[in-house]
C-alpha cells in the first residue's frame, strides 16, 4: 500500500485510528477525567467528516474487493454528518453518572459499526460485503444493551443480535448459492453471469431477505419495535438513521449493478414489499403512545417509500433514494433530538407527556414539528422535495396506481404526526413539562438537523450533484 | 425586481416582522401593514395589467419571471399572470385585508396566529402566481397546511376532529393531485425528451388520449375535494364551522378558490378530450352540490353551518359553470368565483363579529338584532341578498352569466342539468331569507342583547372593504368581464377546437 491508497481508504482507516486513540486515552484517564474523551472524540470526528469531503479518484484496492468513486465517498459523507449530529445529540446523556465509565465502549462500538458499513458501501464482492455487514451489526447489539441494567435494554440487545444472526445466516445462503451458480464473489463478474435460471432467482431472494431485514421491510420488521423502544433513544436513532441510511445506499447499489438482469422480476416483488411495507408500517404506528415506538414504526414506513426509488429503475429513481435518506436523516435526526433532549433531562417518552410542550418549551415544539412536517412530506421543508422525487422516479417508470398508494399512506402518515403535533400545540396541560435549557452540543446538533430539513429542499445544487454522479439500470 | 416576485417576498418579510414583535399589537399591526400593502399591490397589478393590455400585448402571461430549480427535472421557479389569476389576486388581497381585521382581538398566541394566517396567505398567492406545476402543487400544500394549527388552536366547537377531517381530506385530495400531475409530466413531451412542468407549455401538446382519461379523473378530483365537489366535500361545513373567523374568511373566500381555478387551469386546460368525455359525471356531481348544499343550508340552525352550506352550493356552481366548456359560462365561473369569495368572506366575518357580541350562532335564540346593532344589520342584510343575486350585487352578475352560457348547450342533457341547478336560486333565496328574517327582525328574545355594541372602527374596515368590492363588480362588471375575456378566449379555442366525443 502506497500513500495515495491511504488517500483512497481514508473514510475507513481514520475511523480505525479514531477508535483506537479513543481506547488509548480512556486507558490512561483517570476514572474522574473520563468525561474529557467526549470533546476530543467530538473534534476528531468533526476533522473525520471534513477530511471525508476532500475529492477522491475512482479506483479498485485488493484486486476488486474495495472500490471507491465520488458516489461512494458521497454516501459515506452522508453517514458520517448523520453520525456527527447523533454524537453531538447523545453528549448530555453520556455525562449522566451512571454512563461514566462507559463513555469510550459507546464511541468505539458506534465507530466499529461505522466502519463496517463504510466497507459494506465500498465493497466489490460478496465477501467484503459480508465482512462489512457483520461488522456493522454485531457491535450495534452491543450498543442496544448498553444500559444492561435496564432490563429491556437488555432485551433489545439480545433480539438484535438474534435477528440479525437469522437475517445473516440467510444472507449468506442466498450468497453462498449466487457463488455455486456463477462460479464467483465478485459483483461485476456475477453481473455477467447472471442469467435468470430459478436457482439464482432464489439466490437473489435469499440474499434480499437478509436486506429486508436490516432496513426492517415488512414481513421481516418484527425485531424493530421492540429494539428500538429498549435501545438507549440514541442508540434508536444511530439504528433507524444511519443504519438504515447505510442499509438503503447498500440495497440500491446492489440491486442497480449485480442484479440489475432480475429488474422485471424483483420489481414484482419490490412493488408487493413497498405496499405492504408503507400499510402496515402506518396502520401500526397509528396507535402508539411511546415515542420511541411511535418513531420506530414511522421509520419502517418510510423505508417502504424508499423501495419506490429502487422500483424507478433510472437515475432519477437513485437519486431520488440518496437524496430521500439524506433528508430522512436530517428529519428523522431532528424529532429524535428533541425526543432525546426530552428524555434525558425529564426521562418521560410517552406523547402525553407532550401535551402543552409549546406553553413550556416553544423552540423544541417548533423544531418537532418541522421535523414530523418533514418526514410527513409537508412543503416547504426538504421532507416534501424528498418524497416528491421519489414518486417522480416511480411514475416514470408506470407505477401510477403504486405512487397513488404511497401518497395515501404518506396522508395516512400525517395523521398521526399530526397527532404529536396536537399534543404539543393544541391539548391542554395542568402540568406541562417544565421548561429546560438544554446544553451547548444538544442545540448544535438539533439546529444542524433544522438548518437541513429547511436548506436542503430549497438547496437544488445538492440534487443535482447527487444525481451527476447517480447511474441507472442499464437495459 | 418583478412585481410578481414581491407577491412572496412581503409575505415573508411580514412573517419576519411577526417574529420580532412582543405582543398583539405590534403583531396585528405589523401583519394589517404587510396584508395592506400585499393589498394595494393587487391593486396595481391590476393596473399594470390593463395598461399592458392597453398597449396590444397579447402574451398569455403578462409579468413573467423564470428561474430554473432543479435542472434534471426541469422544475423552474416559473410565474406569470394573465386576466384570471389577477383577478383571483386582487380577491385574495382583499380577502386577506378584511381577515386581518376581522381578527383583531385575538389574544391568545396572537403572534403565531397571525404568522400561519400568513403563511396560508402566501400559499394561496403563490399559487395563483405559478406558471409551473411543481411549484403551483408546492404553494398548494403550503396553503392547506396551516389550516391545521389555525382551527386546531384558535377553533371553537369540535376543533380538534374538524381540523384533522379538513386536513386529511385536503391531504388525500393532493394525493390525487400528485398522480395527475406526474402523469402530466411524463406526457408533457411527445418524444420522451423535453418533460416539463410548465402549464403554457404542455397546453401545446396534446397528452394521449388514453392517459388523459386516467389523469383527468386524479385532477379534476383532487382540486374537486378543494372546491367542495360532492361527496367530498364533509369537510367543509365542520371545517368552516370550527376555524376562527378569519380562517373561516380565508378558506371560504379564497382557498376553496384554488380548486375552481385548479380544476379550470390544470385538469381542463391540459386535458381537453377527457373533460369533454367525462364532463357529464362531474357535472351531475356538481348539480348535486349545488342542490344538495342550498338545501342542507335552509335547515341549518347555526349561522356558520348555514354559510358553510351554502358555500358549497356555490362552490359546485363554480364547478359546474367550469365543466360548461364554453366562453359565457366560463366568464361567469370565474365572476362566480370573486363574488362568492368577497360575498362569502363578508357574511364569515359577520358572523364572527356577532357570535363575539351574542354568543350563540343558534339563529333561534338570537331575534330582532336590526334594532341593537344596525351596522352590522344592514350589512348582513346586503351579504345575504348579494348571496341571493339581487341585481347590482356581484352576485347576480355570475348566475346570470353562468346560467346563460351554460343553457347555451342545445342538447336535452345540458338544458335539464341547468334548470336543476338553477333551482338553487330559488332555495338560496328560502335560506337567505329565513335567516335574515330569525336574526334580525321580530322581537329581541334575550335583554342581555339590548345593550351590544354596534361595529367597531376595525370591524368596520373589514366589512365595508367587502361591502365596497360587491357592489363595485356588481354595478359595473363589465372591466372584470373583459379583463376574464380577454385571457379565457385562446383556453376556450383550445376547448372547442377538439371533435366532440361526449356521451351526450
Amino acid at each position: 500500500m502506497n500513500f495515495s491508497d491511504i488517500l483512497t481508504m481514508r473514510h475507513e482507516l481514520m475511523l480505525t485510528l479514531l477508535a483506537l486513540v479513543v481506547l488509548i486515552i480512556d486507558l490512561n484517564l483517570h476514572n474522574r477525567d473520563k468525561h474529557l474523551i467526549i470533546p476530543i472524540t467530538l473534534s476528531l470526528f468533526f476533522i473525520h467528516t471534513l477530511v471525508g469531503f476532500l475529492p477522491v479518484d475512482k479506483s479498485v484496492l485488493f484486486g476488486g474487493m474495495y472500490r471507491t468513486n465520488s458516489l461512494l465517498v458521497m454516501m459515506k459523507n452522508i453517514l458520517n454528518v448523520g453520525v456527527l449530529i447523533i454524537l453531538l445529540q447523545s453528549v448530555t446523556w453520556l455525562k449522566k453518572e451512571e454512563n461514566r465509565e462507559k463513555i469510550s465502549e459507546y464511541f468505539i462500538l458506534l465507530f466499529s459499526t461505522l466502519i463496517g458499513m463504510n466497507f459494506m458501501i465500498s465493497s466489490g464482492d460478496f465477501l467484503m460485503f459480508y465482512l462489512g455487514l457483520e461488522l456493522a451489526t454485531i457491535p450495534v447489539a452491543a450498543l442496544a444493551a448498553y444500559t444492561h441494567h435496564n432490563t429491556k435494554s437488555a432485551e433489545a440487545g439480545i433480539k438484535l443480535l438474534l435477528s440479525s444472526a437469522l437475517s445473516s445466516g440467510i444472507l449468506l445462503f442466498g450468497i453462498s448459492l449466487i457463488y455455486g451458480s456463477t462460479g464467483s464473489i465478485y459483483y461485476d463478474t456475477v453481473m455477467e453471469l447472471y442469467q435468470n435460471s430459478p436457482m439464482q432467482v432464489m439466490a437473489f431472494i435469499f440474499f434480499f431477505t437478509g436486506m429486508a431485514f436490516k432496513i426492517s421491510l415488512v414481513p421481516f420488521h418484527l425485531w424493530t419495535a421492540d429494539v428500538y423502544e429498549g435501545a438507549p433513544i440514541n442508540v434508536t436513532s444511530y439504528l433507524s438513521v444511519i443504519s438504515k441510511g447505510a442499509a438503503a445506499f447498500i440495497l440500491i447499489i446492489v440491486m442497480f449493478t449485480v442484479f440489475n438482469k432480475l429488474a422485471p422480476i424483483y420489481n414484482h416483488i419490490l412493488y408487493l414489499i413497498s405496499v405492504l411495507t408503507m400499510t402496515i408500517g402506518n396502520l401500526f404506528a397509528l396507535r402508539q403512545k411511546n415515542m420511541k415506538r411511535f418513531l420506530a414504526f414511522s421509520s419502517i414506513a418510510q423505508a417502504g417509500f424508499i423501495l419506490l426509488g429502487i422500483l424507478g429503475g433510472n437515475i432519477l429513481g437513485m437519486t431520488s433514494v440518496i437524496y430521500f435518506v439524506l433528508v430522512y436523516i436530517f428529519s428523522n435526526l431532528g424529532a429524535f433530538g428533541v425526543v432525546s433532549a426530552i428524555q434525558t433531562v425529564t426521562g418521560k417518552e410517552s406523547m402525553d407527556d407532550y401535551d402543552g410542550l409549546y406553553a413550556t418549551n416553544p423552540k423544541l415544539s417548533l423544531l418537532m414539528m418541522l421535523a414530523l412536517f418533514s418526514l410527513a412530506g409537508i412543503p416547504p421543508v426538504a421532507g416534501f422535495f424528498g418524497k416528491f422525487f421519489l414518486f417522480a422516479s416511480a411514475a416514470s417508470a408506470g407505477y401510477y396506481w403504486l405512487v397513488f398508494i404511497a401518497v395515501l399512506n404518506a396522508t395516512v402518515s400525517l395523521y398521526y404526526y399530526l397527532l404529536v403535533v396536537k399534543a404539543m400545540f393544541i391539548n391542554k396541560n395542568e402540568t406541562p413539562l417544565a421548561y429546560f435549557k438544554s446544553d451547548l452540543a444538544t442545540r448544535t446538533g438539533l439546529i444542524l438537523s433544522g438548518l437541513g430539513i429547511f436548506i436542503l429542499g430549497f438547496w437544488s445544487q445538492i440534487y443535482e450533484i447527487i444525481n451527476s454522479l447517480s447511474f441507472g439500470i442499464i437495459h | 425586481m418583478n412585481i410578481l416576485n414581491l407577491f412572496i417576498v412581503i409575505p415573508i418579510l411580514t412573517v419576519v416582522g411577526i417574529v420580532l414583535t412582543k405582543d398583539l399589537k405590534q403583531s396585528r399591526l405589523v401583519s394589517a401593514i404587510g396584508m395592506g400593502v400585499q393589498m394595494i399591490l393587487s391593486f396595481i397589478l391590476v393596473y399594470l395589467y390593463l395598461k399592458e393590455r392597453a398597449t396590444g400585448n397579447t402574451a398569455a402571461m403578462l409579468f413573467t419571471y423564470d428561474a430554473l430549480w432543479f435542472p434534471t427535472l426541469n422544475i423552474h421557479y416559473s410565474l406569470g399572470v394573465d386576466g384570471i389569476s389577477v383577478a383571483m389576486i386582487a380577491l385574495t388581497g382583499i380577502v386577506v385585508f378584511a381577515g386581518i381585521f376581522a381578527s383583531w382581538k385575538v389574544t391568545y398566541l396572537p403572534r403565531e396566529f397571525f404568522i400561519s394566517l400568513i403563511i396560508l396567505a402566501s400559499g394561496v398567492f403563490g399559487f395563483f402566481i405559478s406558471v409551473d406545476l411543481f411549484t403551483m402543487f408546492l404553494f398548494y400544500e403550503l396553503a392547506v397546511i396551516p389550516m391545521y394549527l389555525l382551527i386546531g388552536i384558535w377553533g371553537s366547537g369540535p376543533k380538534e376532529y374538524s381540523a384533522m377531517k379538513l386536513t386529511l381530506m385536503l391531504m388525500a385530495g393532493s394525493a390525487m393531485l400528485m398522480v395527475g400531475i406526474l402523469g402530466i409530466y411524463f406526457f408533457s413531451s411527445p418524444d420522451h425528451t423535453h418533460l416539463t412542468f410548465n402549464l403554457l407549455e404542455i397546453s401545446k401538446i396534446r397528452i394521449p388520449i388514453q392517459m388523459q382519461r386516467f389523469l383527468f379523473q386524479f385532477t379534476f378530483i383532487g382540486f374537486g375535494i378543494l372546491g367542495a365537489l360532492f361527496p367530498f366535500h364533509t369537510w367543509s361545513p365542520d371545517g368552516h364551522a370550527s376555524a376562527p373567523t378569519a380562517v373561516s374568511m380565508l378558506h371560504a373566500g379564497v382557498l376553496m378558490k384554488l380548486g375552481g381555478y385548479g380544476a379550470f387551469r390544470v385538469a381542463i386546460f391540459l386535458m381537453p378530450e377527457a373533460a369533454h368525455e367525462q364532463a357529464w359525471i362531474f357535472l351531475i356531481l356538481t348539480s348535486v352540490s349545488v342542490v344538495y348544499g342550498a338545501f342542507s343550508a335552509a335547515v341549518q340552525n347555526d349561522l356558520k353551518y348555514i354559510n358553510a352550506y351554502s358555500s358549497v352550493s356555490h362552490c359546485g356552481l363554480v364547478l359546474f359553470a367550469v365543466l360548461m366548456m364554453n366562453q359565457t359560462a366560463m366568464n361567469g365561473a370565474i365572476v362566480q368565483m370573486i363574488s362568492h369569495g368577497l360575498m362569502t368572506a363578508l357574511f364569515f366575518a359577520l358572523i364572527g363579529m356577532i357570535y363575539g357580541r351574542t354568543h350563540t350562532r343558534i339563529i333561534q335564540e338570537m331575534g330582532g338584532l336590526m334594532k341593537v346593532i344596525p351596522f352590522l344589520g344592514v350589512v348582513y342584510v346586503i351579504a345575504g341578498l348579494a348571496s341571493l343575486g339581487l341585481p347590482g350585487f356581484s352576485g347576480f352578475v355570475a348566475e346570470m352569466i353562468i346560467f346563460t352560457g351554460a343553457f347555451q348547450h342545445v342538447d336535452v342533457f345540458h338544458r335539464v342539468i341547468t334548470i336543476v341547478a338553477a333551482s338553487s336560486i330559488v332555495i338560496t333565496a328560502v335560506y337567505i331569507l329565513r335567516v335574515v328574517g330569525l336574526l334580525l327582525m321580530g322581537p329581541i328574545k334575550n335583554d342581555h342583547f339590548l345593550h351590544l355594541d354596534d361595529a367597531k372602527w376595525y370591524e368596520r374596515i373589514s366589512t365595508i372593504t367587502l361591502v365596497l368590492a360587491i357592489t363595485a363588480i356588481g354595478v359595473a362588471p363589465f372591466w372584470l368581464t373583459n379583463m376574464i375575456n380577454f385571457s379565457l378566449a385562446p383556453i376556450v379555442e383550445k376547448l372547442s377546437a377538439i371533435q366532440i366525443t361526449s356521451l351526450f
